[in-house]
Order: structure tokens, then sequence, then C-alpha cells
């Protein structure tokens, strides 16, 4: 029904722009990453693997990065903790008042990320309000001091960015679970938990899957919760970039470093979507 | 809608399941409500329990001509980056809905990844872009960064509208002799009203929020978030959980108004009680 002309006119123009803004700009962080920076800070764009083989060498940049995938790996098993009983809950409990418990949910999704954080660390703080709560209630005669700047503040706020995010997608996921299932289950006689092991929460790994690759990629390459909360103990391999890219001015090596990050998002985006075809059911 | 398991209600399913979901919504809410009252304590951010009620910080706030500054260069940007993601996502949505062209599968990839990626890494290319090009970074930058990463949003909302168009309208309209654009004009683009309205108030809230992408295509112009991040960096009072009340405030408005669009764009009557 819609002509060449029509088609060739919706496609042209976006296809433009993607290319030039992102398509480009992805393809820049791949070559940079070959470039190097001469000794009169200047960026020469010449080939080489020096990058690749320093990322190897030393072992901070490995380190770095192992320690941002366990705080990932923590922030998204406590995200599937808090997100995944929430979102059973609201979908086979709640009744009435589900759609009033879905928008709870929802909103603090809207409030700027950068003010969570903020909040947290006026909580966690040596005088923030947990500390003087504590003392107040006589509970703590000092204030404890691992609460703020310590990889623990960094995987608390991530996981509180991030635990609506995970549960959308489970809860889309249980909403999709048909309920005539779930009554057949009961009619021959299977106890809840059983129903819930081996009907209800099979057909929601699509939905966990979904959840946990958000949680885990978007706190992966998180610079800004570390720098704010995380002290020197919580430095994440985004940090590393962003001072790459500032005062230690070395963006070949910050671009190889954000490119294997990219790679890595990809291969885990790409394992994930192929587990979640494997999961779903026709 | 009353469900079939209900009467197992009293497994213990039933029991846990609401102190869990009571407990999590005391986690997520618990610096929202800290932020909110401590805006009003005389005495700074810390401390247990809060008195010297005041409103000396909004005072202060509407005082801080940097901050507001800042909130102007936001909406700037953000209505500029609404432009351009709706400019090119709405294309982009018909385009995935009705053509088929070379690299589809990727195109549609592509214009999704910035949602799902770190925003170092988007922020970071389209740095690299910028200096290649040798363009000045400014408040221009940043707004093609948004608008650029948000076609996603503008194309997934479209794209999900047209799924639920009526397609006989637009052959009734081409059949009766109206051209493409005119058929564009009249019918398509009126029956997308509430999905396009829905992305922009999504777009714009996502955009004055941004931080990740901003933090890299700054120029001498901060926007709100990136003003807070600099305050935030040389030591913390109430003025800013003053002005982040007020943009939670007005973040509440936008969904609230975003979601009764969304429940009539899906024509669901009954949804929403309590909140809306």
């Amino acid at each position: 029904m819609f002509s060449r002309a029509y088609r060739a006119a919706v496609a042209a123009p976006p296809l433009f722009w993607v290319a030039v803004f992102l398509l480009v700009p992805y393809a820049l962080l791949f070559g940079y990453s070959f470039w190097s920076v001469s000794s009169t800070q200047v960026i020469v764009h010449s080939w080489t693997l020096e990058n690749y083989r320093e990322l190897v060498h030393k072992d901070v940049y490995l380190q770095t990065l192992f320690r941002s995938m366990w705080i990932a790996a923590r922030v998204m098993v406590f995200s599937l903790l808090l997100g995944y009983p929430l979102a059973y809950y609201l979908s086979f409990h709640a009744g009435k008042r589900k759609d009033l418990f879905y928008q709870l949910v929802i909103i603090p999704l809207w409030v700027s990320y950068l003010v969570r954080a903020y909040a947290w660390k006026t909580i966690l703080g040596s005088d923030g309000v947990l500390n003087t709560l504590l003392q107040y209630a006589h509970l703590t005669q000092h204030p404890l001091n691992f609460l703020l700047y310590s990889p623990f503040a960094v995987v608390l706020t991530l996981t509180h960015i991030y635990t609506p995010f995970t549960f959308l997608p489970i809860y889309a996921s249980l909403e999709h679970v048909p309920r005539n299932l779930v009554e057949a289950s009961s009619d021959l006689g299977a106890p809840p938990l059983q129903t819930f092991w081996r009907v209800i929460f099979p057909l929601s790994i699509p939905g966990v899957l979904a959840g946990a690759t958000f949680a885990f990629v978007l706190s992966l390459g998180d610079f800004l919760a570390p720098l704010l909360l995380g002290g020197p103990s919580g430095i994440m391999i985004s940090n590393i970039v962003v001072s790459l890219f500032g005062a230690a001015y070395n963006w070949p090596l910050g671009a190889a470093i954000s490119f294997c990050m990219l790679m890595l998002v990809l291969g885990l985006l790409f394992l994930s979507e192929n587990l979640e075809k494997k999961w779903s059911f026709r | 809608m009353e469900l079939p398991v209900s009467r197992h209600g009293n497994s213990p399913n039933s029991r846990w399941l609401p102190l869990h979901a009571v407990l999590v919504f005391g986690f997520l809410y618990l610096p929202i409500v800290t932020l909110v009252v401590y805006s009003f304590n005389g005495e700074g951010v810390g401390g247990f329990p809060p008195h010297h009620l005041t409103l000396d910080w909004y005072r202060t706030l509407f005082g801080d001509d940097a901050i507001w500054g800042s909130v102007v260069n936001s909406l700037e940007v953000a209505v500029g980056a609404m432009a351009i993601s709706l400019a090119f996502g709405i294309p982009a949505a018909l385009a995935l809905d009705r053509a088929d062209f070379p690299g589809k599968s990727l195109f549609r990839r592509l214009v999704l990844l910035p949602l799902i990626l770190p925003g170092i890494i988007t922020g970071l290319s389209l740095l690299m872009l910028f200096r290649e090009a040798d363009v000045k970074l400014s408040l221009l930058t940043i707004t093609l960064g948004h608008g650029t990463a948000l076609i996603s949003v503008a194309t997934t909302e479209v794209f999900a509208g047209l799924q639920k168009l009526d397609r006989a309208q637009e052959e009734a309209s081409l059949d009766l002799g109206a051209n493409y654009w005119q058929t564009f004009w009249h019918v398509t683009l009126p029956n997308l009203r509430l999905s396009i309205i829905g992305a922009a108030l999504l777009i714009f809230t996502l955009s004055m929020d941004e931080i990740a992408v901003s933090f890299f295509l700054i120029g001498r112009d901060n926007t709100l978030p990136l003003e807070i991040w600099g305050r935030l960096r040389r030591g913390i009072t109430p003025e800013i959980n003053a002005i982040s009340t007020i943009i939670f405030v007005f973040s509440l408005a936008a969904i609230v108004l975003w979601y009764r669009l969304r429940m009539r764009a899906e024509g669901e009557a009954e949804v929403g009680a309590g909140l809306v």
C-alpha cells in the first residue's frame, strides 16, 4: 500500500541521522583505541596496539573491571531479590490496589538519578541522617564510617536506582502468564509453591533475564555513584575512563577501555536476548 | 481482576509477600522522603531529628541566579532534544513499521542502543565525533547528544502507537485521492497524537534529568544536573534538597500527565485509581 517513494522518504532521514550521530561515533571509539598520545599531549592518528597491550599488562585495569563486575553482580542480585517478589505480589495478590502499587514503583524511577544518589549521601554520611538517628536512639556511640565512601554505599544506591528497572520487565512477563494455566495447576492438586516453581517462574524467566541485564549493564558502566559515594575503595572502571578523558589526558587508552566495555555489554545483550528467546513460550 | 490463585489466600506467600512489598516501598521512598524533609531543615542536611523547620533554603534558592540560569539552559536543551528525537523518531517508527530496507535490523538495534548502553559510552563517542569535526562544545552539543540518544524513546512509543493504528483509514484516504503527504498530515499524525505527546513528555523529563551524556559534552554553560553535580563536589547544603524537591514535584506532574495520556491512548477507562 505504501509506495517506494514514501518508504524512502520515511527511512532516509532517520537512517542518515543515526549513521552520523551513532554509527560514526561508535566506530570512532574503535578507531581512537588504536591511536596514541605524544609526549606533547597531541593525539597521534597512527595505528598501534599499545593501548590494548597496556590493558592486559597493567593489573589495575583488569582488577578494576572485576571489581566493577562484582559490584554490578551484587546490584543485579539485590534488585532481583527486591523486584521479583514485589512484581509477583502485584501481579497475583494485590487485587484492586495493583495499579496504584504499580504507579508507586514507577514514580521513584522518574526522580533524577543524581538526586537519589545525593539523598543516599545525606543519609549515610558520618553526620548523616542514619548515623545521627542511631546515636539519638543510643544504638551506637560513634558514627559508623563504613556506611559512606565504600562499595557498600555504591551497591546500595545502585540497587535503589535499578530495582524499578528490574521490576518492570518481570512484572510485564508475570502479567502475561496465562491465568488458566495457574488455575489448571492448582485444580490438578499442585500446592501453591509447586505451581509457582513449575508453572509461573519458568514463564517469567524472559522478564527476569531482561531485568537482570538492565541492572547489570547499567551499573557496570556507572561512574557518578562511585564518584559521589564510593571513596577510593569503590572506584569503578568508568571512573578510570573519566580520568583518562580528563586530567590524565589519554583519550586513546580511555577509548580502548570503553570499547572493551562496549563489546562486553553487546556480548551480554546478545546472550540475554538468545536466552530470552529460548525461554519464551509461543 | 480477581485471580484464581486467591483461593490460596492463607498460604504462607500471602503473609510474607505484603511485608516484603512494604519493605521494598520503604526502601524506594526513604531517600525521597529524607530529601523533601531536610529541604525544610534549618540545621542542614544531616542530624536527627530534623528541627528548626524553615523555608530559608527555598528563599536562598530563589535568589540563586546560577541555579536558575542552569534551569533555563536545561529547558532549552530539553525542548531542542524533544524536537530532534521526534523529527527523526517518528519517521524511524514509520520506516520500521512499513518499509523494508537493507540493514533494517541493524538500524533498529542501533536506534535502541543508547537506551541500554551505559551513558558514558554514548557520551564519549559523541565527544570524539565533535572533536574530530572541530565542533566547539556547548549547549548545542548536549542538545544533539540528548536528541540522538532519545530517538529510541520516540521510536518505541510511536511504533507502539502504529501497531494499534487502524490501517483502513489510511487506505481510505489514499483511495479517495489524497496523496501520501496529505494522508500523513490529516490521518496518520492525528491518530498518533497521544503516542507523540506521551513520547514528547517522556523525552522532556529524561533530558531534564540526563547527566552521563551531558557530562562529556558540556561547554561553558551548565545544565541543571551538572550545576547540582558541581555543587555536590564542593559540599552539600539543603538548597540542593530544595531544588530537588521542586524538580520532584514537577516530574510527578509530568508522570501523572503522561500516564493519563497513555491510558487514553490505550483506551482504558478504569486504570490508575488513586493516583489519577
